[in-house]
Formats: C-alpha cells, structure tokens, sequence
C-alpha cells in the first residue's frame, strides 16, 4: 500500500543522505521526495512516499526513527490528510490542439504560466493522481516535458508535526 | 583540545596508527601521559583492538586514524562493531578543510563510506566544536543499543597554532535521541502471567544481556523458574554454561536439544536477541507452537524477522530486575507438573544426540582440542576467536561461566578478528588469561600484529586448529558442491608457522598426536608472560554438526555425516 511519510529532522549536513541510504541499504522503496526547512531553520521537513507490506512500513518507520537526527516522523497516510504535489509540464500547442489544452488546463484548474508560438507551460497542483490524470488527458504526443515536485503533505484537523 | 576531551571522557587507551592528517593529534598525545597509545600494524587491527576492549570490560573502546587509506582500513572492523552493537568511537583525520572534495593526497569520504555501518558519524567543522563532539560521540555509542560512532576531524582543526577557550559539556541533551530507560510495566506482567502458565517454556537469550550487563539478573530469573535456558553465539556467557538448565547455544550450528526445545515450546522468551537468520532457520516454520515474548532496547528489534506476542522495548537489565520484583510479590508457581514432563523430554533429547565425536588414536579432532582448552584453562580464560569451524567448535565445547568471557564477531562474521581482539581483551585486563582459537585461514588476515604483540607484551595464546583449508567452506562444499574444493585449499603453500611466530619473536609449538595435546597445552599456558602460537594439526575432514538444513525448521538438522532428523 502507498504510504505518505512525513519527517522532522535537523537541518544539518548529511542528515538527507541519512534517510536516503537506509531506504537504499534495506531495500525500501522511495517513490517520491521532497525536502526543505521549516519556519525554524534548524528544522527539515521531509515527505516521501513508498509502499510495502504494513511489517515493512512498520520497520521503515522504526528503522527513521533511529536514525539520531530525524527528530519526529508521521505516517500521514494513516489518517486523514492533506498531500499536494505541484507539477510543470511543457505541451505542444500548435492549431486546434492550442484551445483544445487550455480548455483541459482549465477544467483541470491548471494555469499556463508560459507562452511561445508553438508550447505551453502548464502549472498544476494537487494530488498526484489528479496531476495523473491531466497527463493522460492532454496525452502522450503533445507532451514534451514533465517535472514534479513530489509530495507534499500535512495531517487534517488540529493534530501538528512540530516540536 | 580533542586530547584533553578523550581524558575528559575517561580514556586511558588509544589504538591508532599515525599518518598525515592525524599528526597534530599524535603530537598531543606524546605530550601527555595519561592516554596511552597502542601502535597497530594495520588499521583494521585497531578497530577490532578497540572493539575487543569494549566487549571486555563494558567501556567505549577508541581507535584513531589518518585519512585515507588509514580511515578505509578501520570499515572492516566498525562494520564487525556495529553488527555485533558494540560501543566504539572512531576517530579519523580528514585533509585540511578548504581541501575537501579537491580529490587531495589521502582525501576520502569517509563519513559517507561508513554511513550503512556506523550509529551516527560527525563530521566536525570548527575547533572549539570537537569537545561537545566527542562528548556526544560517546553518549550515543554507548547508550540505548550501542554502536560505533565515526568522528572525521579535518587536519586543520587539529593545528595547535590555534587556540579556542575549551569547554567539555557535563551533560548531553539531544532533542532527537532519547533513550528508553523502562520498560512497560503492564508488559512485563503480561510476560509474568504467560511465563507461569507456559508447559514448555525456554528462554532464547542473545548478546543484549552481555552488553545490558544483566547476566546475574538472567541467572536468577532462569533458576527462579527452573525453565531451560538457550544462548546464541552472541550470548553465551551470559547465563553459566555448565549449570544443568542450560542446554547449549541454539541455531544453525545449536545442539540437538536446544533447536528441538525451541521448536516444541510452548512459550519462548527471547533477551536481547534479534531472531537472527542463523537462529531461526526458515522464518515461517520458526517455533510454530510459541508464544513469544521479546524483550530488547531496541524497538526496530522487535517483529523484524519473527512477529512478538508480548514486546517489551527497554534496557534488558531494567526489565529483568522488575520482572524479578514482580516475581517476589506473587503467590503464584510455575506448574510444576508441565516442567517436570518437559524436563524429562529435553533430557531424552540430550541422552538421544548430546554434543560428540569421534576419536581417533592417531588424528587431533578439533572439539578434542577445545576441550582441553577448558580443561588446562579451568574454563576461566578469556576466548576469543575468528570465523569458521574453530570459531562453532570453540561456543560448542567452551563451556563459558561469565559475561564477556568470549569474544567473537557473530554477526558480520570477520575473519582476521581474533588476534586483535585478544589483544583488546589483554589491554583491558592485562591479569587475564587470553587464548585465541584461530584456524590457518583466519590467523593470517591480521597476523602482522604478532609484531604489536611483541612490543606491548601481549601474552596470547594462539590456538590454531590447522586443518590444512578453510575449514568451513570446505564443509559447505563436501555437502552442497559434491566435495568440490573449489579455491578452499592451499597446496602446500601454507607457512611454517612455529619458525614465523619465532620470527616474531615468540614461541611456537607444533602439535601433531592426541597424546601429545594436554602436556603442550600445559607448558604454553605456563609461558604466562610469552605469547605463544601453538599450531596444531586437525583432522582436515572433520565438519560441524549438528547443522541446520537449509529452509527447513529449527528441528531439522544434520546429525553427523550420515544421520538427519
């Protein structure tokens, strides 16, 4: 199962490579990452998405939680939540295929955030399977690039991953 | 600065080898007295001599090295320390700061080559940051599940040019580290309660108990209950080898009644132990009828390889000793008629394949050899041994009393251990009898430090069972490879051991006849302030058993040659 975890942990040189060699030397699985300081700059915040067996998200949780700088982790996925995930993507828009993605671009409430003759720049946020879904619309041929930011997320309701 | 926070920490003992970027360092030391310096032949060897030490006498063992290749020759033996949780502190010179990532003479990183093997690394940026540094690289090795911790201090640093004010912090607070101090109280009744009403119960005891320092409490629980008692190889030592509730170690190389007690009990309480896969032999055919109960400071510990009934996540000493608490304040028995009848069938399991051999007039055999090591040593003598056949017969037939009396790297499994570990085992209780049980494969991947010995005055006693190949490879290939030797043997190009060992500066002594063995033994244990190399000729035929089949349960092993269960 997809699981979305959520970590807090000091901002400090090789504290990233940390996380990312246990995944590696255990044989997890990182789908996605995303990581960047918190209001306290002392702080990192991590999100990462992988899958597994509940025993392997349970060890991968126990194995994070080792690790001396990773000070507080959350499985969000084990509640309700909140996960984002911003995308760009260059599609060729030439003739009728112009209006035909803006309209997508619209219904999927995505801006064209760049123009030339021939390419649009598509900005789109939200869950990755919506973000998915836009691609297959628009479709295959008229894509030309894609970067994603990978997922980012926060628990609902008042429950807070803070010091 | 980094000098005066070692003797801040407590360290009397330094084992290192010098080399460019540790210099300033090397300096400070010889200008002081208080922190010796064991000069090694070989980086490795100083990592496992720290190593050896803290397994020895509980402390946090130090080594230091240049960088480079000084700093890649110390991975081998962080690597051993970290598999077995062994408390060490690493300290390794880096090239000058503003050097770093130049590709300069003897640059490595080193922080990220050991980061799957240490608990936690420093790289150190500025000076006055090393006292708080070294301060918090001891806390973490030695606390919760102990382990090594590298600290990289880039030459620079060092310089004595430089003065910063010095500080050594009292205390170590880390927001993101906390030790578990108890375990759960409701947890450890629930084990109260299941342990009374067990019919077969045992406990699967590991090296937790050595290293949480709680061999006496295990002892009085395990007699408090009258409940058979196993240990892994990591664990012997830990409840008193020669007392009748002991049934030997467990696992692939166990005896016959500790694997088929574990396979039939009703109850396992497992301490400080980590179902490691030479335990459990195929996971979902482990203990089918057990409840189990973990105990370990741990939490990845728990449920990794086996799932846990009752868990409980706490220092092992802690836990034993409340336990034992909550035992005194309960009117209730273990059901004396179960253990009686469970007694009685582990009995018939010893009398049907207890530990044994064969003999021959003419021809060592190996366990015959480590029985006389027991005997001429009054089973009192600190063992530490390398990988291989020597190393199963040595847990099997050393039947070992106290906690740290035997000294091995079970989990990585590192051939060329046992020499610097003696050597260890020697700085830490220089009185203490030391005998390392080698083979001819594994004494020579660190036999350079025969010099060191001769230096320090190391009295080891080295053991070396010579079957003439690598003694254990072989076995694996005469029963899974048809017996094809492949790249096990050495024709004829082995060394002559006694004249090396007298090269050395040392005694050697050959032994070839069983007649012969007890009165050489004798006479080498009489040399007590020589090192003395006993090279002793083995039947070269000879394999461990009892041995576990692969994928199959705890109760399914190979006997001798010729018999299975």
């Amino acid at each position: 199962m997809r699981r979305i975890i959520s970590i807090l942990m000091e901002n400090e040189p090789g504290a990233l490579s940390r996380v990312v060699g246990l995944f590696s030397q255990r044989g997890y699985n990182i789908e996605t990452l995303t990581v960047a300081p918190t209001n306290d700059p002392t702080l990192s915040r991590l999100t990462l998405t992988t899958s597994g067996s509940d025993r392997t998200i349970e060890q991968i949780t126990k194995q994070l939680n080792k690790l001396i700088e990773v000070v507080k982790l959350v499985d969000l996925s084990e509640g309700a939540h909140i996960e984002r995930e911003l995308m760009l993507v260059k599609l060729k828009a030439t003739g009728a295929q112009r209006a035909e993605i803006k309209r997508t671009a619209d219904i999927f409430r995505g801006q064209i955030v760049d123009v030339t003759s021939s390419v649009y720049t598509v900005q789109l946020a939200g869950a990755s399977d919506k973000l998915d879904a836009f691609l297959e619309s628009v479709g295959e041929a008229s894509i030309l690039e894609v970067v994603r930011s990978g997922v980012s997320g926060i628990a609902r309701g008042d429950k807070v991953l803070a010091l | 600065m980094l000098v005066r926070a070692l003797k801040d920490e407590g360290v009397e003992t330094v084992f290192g080898y010098p080399g460019g970027a540790v210099l300033h360092i090397y300096d400070a030391l010889f200008q002081q007295k208080s922190i010796s310096h064991v000069l090694v032949r070989h980086e490795q060897a100083a990592a496992h001599m720290a190593d050896a030490f803290s397994r020895t006498s509980g402390k946090t063992g130090v080594c230091l090295a240049t960088s480079g290749p000084g700093a890649t020759n110390t991975v081998t033996g962080i690597a051993t320390a970290y598999m077995d949780s062994i408390p060490l502190v690493v300290i390794t010179g880096q090239v000058q700061s503003d050097w770093i990532g130049d590709d300069a003479f003897q640059e490595t990183d080193i922080v990220g080559c050991t980061r799957p093997i240490v608990k936690h690394s420093f790289m150190v940026k500025k000076t006055e940051d090393i006292p708080a540094t070294i301060k918090k690289a001891f806390y973490i090795a030695s606390t919760g599940r102990p382990g090594p911790v590298l600290v990289d201090i880039p030459k620079d640093l060092t310089n004595p040019a430089i003065t910063y004010e010095y500080n050594y912090p009292a205390k170590v607070k880390l927001r993101s580290y906390n030790v578990v101090s108890k375990g759960h109280s409701g947890q450890i009744k629930k084990a109260v309660d299941l342990l009374m009403a067990a019919k077969r119960p045992i406990f699967y005891t590991g090296g937790g108990v050595i290293q949480g320092n709680s061999a006496a409490e295990l002892t009085e629980l395990v007699r408090k209950m009258g409940f058979p008692c196993t240990n892994t190889l990591m664990g012997l030592g830990g409840f008193p080898g020669d007392d009748p509730l002991f049934v030997g170690m467990l696992g692939m190389h166990g005896t016959y009644e500790a694997n088929m007690a574990m396979h039939h009990a009703d109850v396992v309480m497992a301490i400080g132990a980590r179902f490691d896969d030479r335990v459990t032999n195929h996971t979902s055919k482990f203990c089918p009828n057990a409840k189990i109960i973990h105990v370990d400071v741990d939490p990845a510990s728990i449920a990794k390889n086996i799932p846990v009934d009752i868990p409980i996540v706490g220092p092992v000493d802690q836990v034993l000793k409340e336990m034992l608490e909550q035992l005194e304040k309960t009117d209730e028995k273990p059901d004396q008629q179960a253990i009686e009848a469970w007694w009685k069938q582990i009995d018939a399991w010893r009398a049907y394949h207890g530990m044994r051999y064969e003999t021959n007039p003419d021809l060592l055999k190996p366990q015959q050899v480590i029985e006389a090591l027991y005997q001429v040593t009054n089973g009192e003598a600190i063992i530490t041994s390398d990988v291989g056949q020597h190393q199963m017969f040595a847990a099997q037939y050393y039947k070992f009393k106290h906690p740290r009396q035997w000294i091995n790297s079970g989990g990585l499994g590192t051939m060329g251990f046992g020499l610097p570990a003696a050597m260890g085992c020697l700085v830490a209780r220089p009185d203490a009898t030391v005998a390392c049980v080698t083979g001819e494969g594994s004494i020579q991947m660190n036999i350079q430090e025969l010099s060191t010995c001769l230096q320090y005055h190391f009295p080891v006693k080295i053991i070396n069972l010579n079957n003439q190949s690598l003694g254990m490879v072989r076995q694996w290939q005469d029963m899974q490879y048809q017996g094809r030797h492949s790249s096990s043997t050495y024709e004829e190009s082995l060394p002559d051991f006694i004249k090396l060992a007298e090269a050395y500066g040392h005694v050697g002594m050959r032994v070839t006849k069983p007649a012969d063995l007890e009165g050489a033994m004798k006479e080498a244990f009489d040399l007590k302030d020589r090192l003395v190399f006993m090279d002793i000729s083995v039947d070269p035929t000879e394999h461990v058993y009892p041995m576990q089949i692969k994928d199959g349960s705890m109760r399914d092993m190979w006997l001798s040659k010729t018999e299975r269960t």
